[in-house]
């Protein structure tokens, strides 16, 4: 029986010849990421092991980014905590503010993570690399820590669920569009405990920046990872940026999957996810008049120079509705510097937009835009639950730049043909 | 053997209900344990006796992979979780962090807000006092029950790697 990439990565990191879905395997890392918010619990837990060196300082990544640049004193100490630790531990990569990105955009732009690798992070999102080929997925803190020391990593086998994508995108259907479908699909646990493949014609057409985006979301159908088999697309990325050599898998013919599901793309239109759940997916020409407060640009989902130009073809020449705050929040400081070099700030500035330092801030209610009582958000980022960008009371709709960018002008969720 | 009144939720709850974000500028159980399902119910932590039990439905735990939902429970004195299923990441996070945590649909039918449930950890059984009805969970992979033996991850780490943990 042959195998799917996800397992094939898995075998290949186990040491063994074959993998099968519910076995348990003890892998290698490739890299074990965490963050100001997960790290300081896996560094405790290091230092109550009287743990002296990690087990390689290239392959632990520490990348504070959530709660930066430092919104309050205690948020401080565990940046503080996070530092230290990387100083005397000599990690290669260790990203201070001025050169700090939200990870998941970070470590692919840096070539930090190729195809192949197995990647464990102490982040929901580590899924985000699947769009490389590689097998990424979230873990807490105390398998952090483990890995930190062992460099490997207990899992169990998933079984792979098959996305095949067909036809051709409309001209404002992106990738988040693409996911946001897929979730409202299979809802919030149609995926629980198993491996997202992404495959189809509408996925070779889709450049890299957007397959991140779809990868990424992956856990919000509770994936355990979202895997694209490398292709020309791939491996232009990889070559461009690899600081390692690297290994590509794909899946075979005969390949066992839990479901086939099969999504004409050609049929989609702009989606918004309503709240409280991403699963709750409506197309934003069936929506009643839904005015806004607050519209949020960036993130590890959407936060990267193509989403970036795609909010600047909306807002060139528009501005900003009086009722709403926009923010845009370049994800890491190369895309911040290239959007400038771009002109993209100036169409920006122009619409009266305030334009952030990256950081993950206000997608899960940190700062940079949190919510007040009663508040209402389009954001470009990957979670709307009860209270995730602010009050309990606040309320976020999930979407992708194009309808973010056009409802910050419209002052209501909107298609994007309705302001351009 | 576990015994405590428990408190009912529904299907999705998510780790931003069961510790908002904004209080993840620490990592301190106490505080953390002070915030657990606060958006879902702002008096929850106030309101629970320690021992009470988690009953909840489909894909408890779901969104973010923070450690500090599973901290928060146990630190409110939450003796351990039932639920008709689990979220992947807050699954491992339980058993690495040592919060029983227990799979059964059945139980989660047979419990209503405020009964007493207890429940027997090595055998997986669980009693509705209240009502009388006994349940089972879903068995543990062998695997994860070394864990628990053990005591959780790191010292099943500590263990293989000859260290010792200092607590």
């Amino acid at each position: 029986m042959g195998m799917t990439i996800a397992e094939k990565i898995l075998a290949f990191h186990a040491g063994k010849e074959e993998v099968k879905p519910g076995e348990i395997i003890n892998a290698k890392v490739d890299i074990a990421l965490g963050n100001d918010i997960t790290a300081p619990i896996a560094i405790k837990a290091l230092r109550e092991m009287g743990v002296e060196k990690v087990f390689d300082p290239d392959r632990v990544v520490l990348v504070p980014d959530h709660f930066t640049p430092n919104k309050d004193i205690k948020s401080a100490q565990q940046c503080k905590m996070l530092r230290e630790f990387a100083r005397e531990q000599g990690l290669t990569y260790y990203f201070e503010v001025g050169s700090v990105g939200i990870e998941h955009a970070l470590l692919p732009e840096q070539g930090i993570v190729v195809p192949g690798d197995l990647v464990i992070g102490a982040d929901s999102h580590t899924c985000t690399y699947g769009a490389l080929g590689a097998f990424a997925t979230g873990v807490g803190s105390t398998d952090l820590a483990a890995a930190m020391i062992t460099g490997e990593i207990w899992l169990r086998v998933p079984e792979s669920i098959l996305f095949v994508y067909t036809g051709k995108r409309g001209r404002w259907v992106t990738g988040k569009d693409m996911i946001l479908e897929t979730i409202g699909r299979i809802g919030v646990d149609g995926a629980r405990y198993m491996a997202m493949e992404f495959v189809g014609e509408a996925i070779t057409d889709l450049p890299m920046e957007e397959r991140l985006t779809m990868s990424n979301m992956a856990i919000e159908a509770g994936g355990k990872t979202g895997i694209i088999p490398p292709d020309k697309e791939t491996l232009e990325f990889a070559n461009a940026r690899a600081k390692r050599p690297y290994e590509v898998f794909s899946s075979d013919e005969d390949a066992h999957y839990a479901r086939v599901v099969e999504i004409d793309v050609s049929s989609l239109e702009p989606v918004v996810a309503l709240p409280h759940l991403p699963e709750n997916v409506k197309p934003v020409s069936e929506l009643p008049e839904i005015t806004i407060d607050q519209v949020v640009i960036g993130s590890c989902t959407n936060g990267r120079i193509r989403d970036l130009r795609q909010a600047a073809e909306i807002l060139k020449g528009n501005r900003v509705h009086p009722n709403v705050r926009l923010i845009i929040i370049p994800a890491t400081q190369k895309i911040y510097h290239q959007a400038m070099t771009e002109g993209l700030f100036d169409v920006f500035l122009s619409a009266g937009a305030a334009i952030s330092t990256p950081t993950c801030g206000p997608c899960l209610g940190g700062h940079m835009g949190v919510l007040a009582e009663g508040e209402r958000a389009v954001a470009t980022t990957n979670r709307n639950f009860v209270g995730r960008m602010g009050h309990p009371k606040s309320e976020v709709y999930l979407a992708s730049p194009y309808v973010a960018a056009a409802s910050a002008v419209a002052g209501r969720i909107a298609h994007p043909e309705e302001v351009i | 053997m576990i015994e405590g009144k428990a408190w009912v939720f529904g299907d999705h709850i998510d780790t931003d209900v069961i510790i908002p974000a904004r209080y993840l500028n620490t990592s301190d159980p106490e505080e953390l344990g002070r915030h657990c399902m606060e958006d879902a119910d702002p008096d929850f932590a106030k309101k629970i006796v320690k021992g009470d039990i988690i009953v909840a439905g489909e894909n408890f735990g779901c969104g973010s992979s923070r450690e500090h939902a599973p901290i928060a429970i146990k630190a409110a004195g939450i003796s351990c979780v039932i639920a008709k299923s689990f979220a992947r990441i807050f699954y491992r996070n339980s058993f690495n962090m040592g919060l029983p945590i227990l799979e059964s649909p059945e139980a989660v039918e047979g419990i209503k807000e405020g009964d007493v449930v207890r429940v027997d950890l090595s055998t997986g059984t669980i009693e509705n006092v209240s009502s009388g009805k006994s349940f089972k969970a879903v068995p543990i992979p062998p695997f994860m029950q070394e864990l628990l033996e053990v005591g959780g991850l790191m010292p099943y780490v500590a263990r293989k790697m000859g260290l010792e943990v200092r607590r």
